[in-house]
């Protein structure tokens, strides 16, 4: 008894330090240029990444143009599915827009330090994929020049937005995160583009990153005010991160359809939007580790919390789909149960419910093991497989409950078109063309953040070198 | 105390680490220095009395006002200048009006926050004395300065050189430059 309570402090010291947040050792100078050479420098992998995603941004305009052009008649959907790609593709997009949040403010305000090397990466990640997000609704209005009338402006036809309709609420949500996310995105990044700008090689360099850095000088005035602004960003970032799925999750359950018509949703799509934001970093951040060789700025550390809380959040969405499917039994409702307990697992789109139900539910399994939780080869695939199986989630929520209807007179199998799948894959693109942008012109990773992590971390133990 | 390193005569000290200017900082305020102003790579904690900021009140006036115009919005939208009768559901539909509310007062409030940052701290402010300094461009990677205004109580021209190069910096220089 004694000498257990001797070790527990020793052992969970020695937990804490098996990874540190940082490793080597290294002058601040160093760190700087380290972490702002991808901006002086191009290489041949990212020009034909550029170059690949360019194409897909291609695709997307012109499947886009297309669409705009003919009608949404050139998609597959049509009562009964009249939501389908689009809707899932946004529902998709927008999740994943919310790990950047979560890690950058969530947990900013719960005093997590690992996020400092990391958050960068997942804002732009938010930002470039809420603007992915964004195109769907728009476009599946069927006329989309006329978005704007959704904005309440003094219109000359004295008519305005009905706001006990869904979609005023998403306009109001999706605007309100993207702008805070841009916000909240800039303000991080004042102080390194300053860096950026001090370190340019060129003047032009030193000039275009002068403008953005808006003169700042770090001076201890500036520096105070900056992170009060920055904390209370980040405060009014959090309520975000859990309302605007929400929001995203009413679109459903305010209609009475079996498998929407549920209050389970809210919650059920912030797990599944964090979960696959999650997995969208990782799939992002490792071959960026590789390639700037951040390797004593992103350790197995950081890949251990993602994946942590990757599997908390897949245990969560596992609970939300076993409740969801017992309430359905649980309501002796001949809908609601014909559609959880035959029409999904069983009905025309049976293999996408089980490849979302095997990837959603048993890649995150693999995380228990502390030695797969930082092997990247396995975080990658697991990653790339949730971030899959979240996409048929919300096809199969989508589409399942659309395409048998109450009378089956007008059952409908809904087949996408070669439309549906290029505009799918050219805002795949589209998100990459943006990520690579913002990888060669852009801080990844919070330079400031980092070295005052670093200076803390070297007066708390002298010499970073036992790492 | 807004930062006081504007007028020529200002004498800059460059440090080689944080903790250097802490101590520097330190060590001119108990002589009775009160102008002092930091320049760091990093967020630093020299002890320097500020005030408060009026920054979070005006984001909490920002958000409550933001709020209230959202919902008064969505009224008269929907309750007044244009009732729809939908399946007899009522024209003023609170439940409803609360998520575009919501959304209102954290965009009000999150604008107010970056813009009051950036008017708080008079930036973008493209050109400053102490960009003039050779070397000054190193304080974003890994110098510290400490400034002493002229116009402080405690310090002469003489003194404030000499108890500056007492703190053993790196260099002291005298800004010249009129802003």
């Amino acid at each position: 008894m004694t000498s257990a309570v001797q070790q527990a402090p020793s052992a969970a010291a020695d937990a804490r330090d098996a990874w540190p947040l940082m490793r080597g050792e290294t002058d601040d100078a160093t760190l700087t240029d380290h972490l702002l050479a991808p901006l002086w420098q191009g290489s041949r992998t990212w020009w034909l990444l550029f170059a690949l995603s360019a194409l897909g941004t291609l695709l997307l305009l012109a499947t886009v143009t297309y669409t705009v052009a003919r009608g949404i008649g050139t998609w597959g959907n049509n009562i009964p599915v009249a939501w389908a790609f689009a809707i899932t593709n946004f529902v998709w997009w927008i999740g994943i827009g919310h790990a950047g949040t979560f890690i950058s403010a969530f947990l900013l305000l719960l005093n997590q330090r690992w996020r400092g090397s990391i958050n960068r990466v997942a804002e732009a990640m938010t930002i470039f994929a809420l603007v992915n997000a964004a195109l769907f609704p728009v476009l599946h209005l069927g006329r989309p020049w006329f978005f704007y009338w959704l904005i309440p402006y003094p219109a000359t036809m004295n008519v305005w937005p009905n706001f006990k309709s869904a979609l005023p609420w998403d306009v109001a949500a999706v605007t309100t995160y993207f702008t805070v996310s841009l916000l909240f995105w800039y303000l991080g990044l004042v102080p390194d583009l300053a860096s950026a700008r001090d370190r340019a090689p060129t003047r032009r360099a030193r000039l275009a990153y002068g403008v953005f850095a808006m003169g700042w000088r770090g001076s201890g005035f500036q520096w105070q005010r900056y992170r009060i602004a920055y904390v209370l960003l980040a405060a009014l970032a959090t309520p975000l991160v859990i309302s605007v799925h929400s929001v995203v999750s009413l679109d459903f359950s305010i209609a009475q359809l079996p498998g929407w018509h549920s209050t389970i949703f809210p919650p059920y799509f912030v797990v599944g939007a964090i979960y696959s934001g999650l997995a969208m970093v990782l799939v992002l951040l490792l071959p960026l580790r590789r390639a700037f060789r951040l390797y004593d700025i992103v350790t197995e550390a950081h890949l251990d919390a993602i994946a942590k809380l990757m599997l908390a959040m897949g245990l969560m969405l596992t609970y939300s789909y076993v409740i969801e499917t017992f309430m359905a039994w649980y309501s002796v409702d001949a809908a609601e149960r014909y559609t959880y307990l035959f029409a999904r697992p069983f009905g025309p789109y049976a293999i996408a419910y089980w490849i979302m139900t095997i990837l959603n539910v048993a890649s995150p399994q693999l995380f228990w093991s502390k030695r797969l939780r930082t092997n990247t080869a396995v975080l990658f695939l697991a990653s790339a497989g949730i971030l899959a199986g979240m996409w048929m989630e919300r096809f199969i929520i989508i589409v399942t409950s659309l395409n048998r209807d109450f009378l089956t007179s007008s059952w409908h199998i809904y087949i996408p078109t070669w439309v549906d799948w290029s505009i799918l894959a050219g805002s795949l693109g589209l998100f990459g063309f943006l990520f690579l942008l913002f990888v060669r012109f852009v801080p990844t990773v919070a330079v400031s953040e980092v070295k005052a992590l670093h200076h803390e971390l070297a007066r708390r133990q002298p010499s970073l070198r036992d790492a | 105390m807004r930062e006081p390193t504007w007028s020529a005569g200002t004498y800059m000290a460059e440090f080689r680490s944080a903790d250097e200017l802490n101590g520097a900082v330190r060590a001119l305020t108990t002589k009775g220095y009160t102008r002092l102003e930091t320049y760091s790579p990093v967020p630093i904690d020299a002890g320097i009395q500020r005030g408060y900021s009026k920054l979070p009140l005006a984001v909490f006036i920002a958000g409550l006002l933001g709020g209230i115009v959202s919902y008064a919005i969505q009224w008269y939208a929907n309750a007044y200048a244009y009732p729809l009768d939908i399946g007899g559901r009522p024209a003023h539909a609170v439940p409803a009006f609360i998520i575009p509310t919501f959304e209102g007062t954290v965009l009000s409030a999150a604008l107010a926050a970056f813009i009051g940052f950036f008017l708080v701290t008079r930036l973008p402010q493209p050109w400053h004395p102490v960009f003039e300094l050779d070397g000054f461009e190193r304080t974003t990677v890994d110098r510290y300065w400490l400034a002493v205004d002229p116009a402080d109580p405690r310090g002469t021209p003489d003194l404030t050189a000499r108890e500056l190069l007492a703190l053993s910096p790196l260099r002291i220089v005298r800004l010249e430059a009129e802003a």
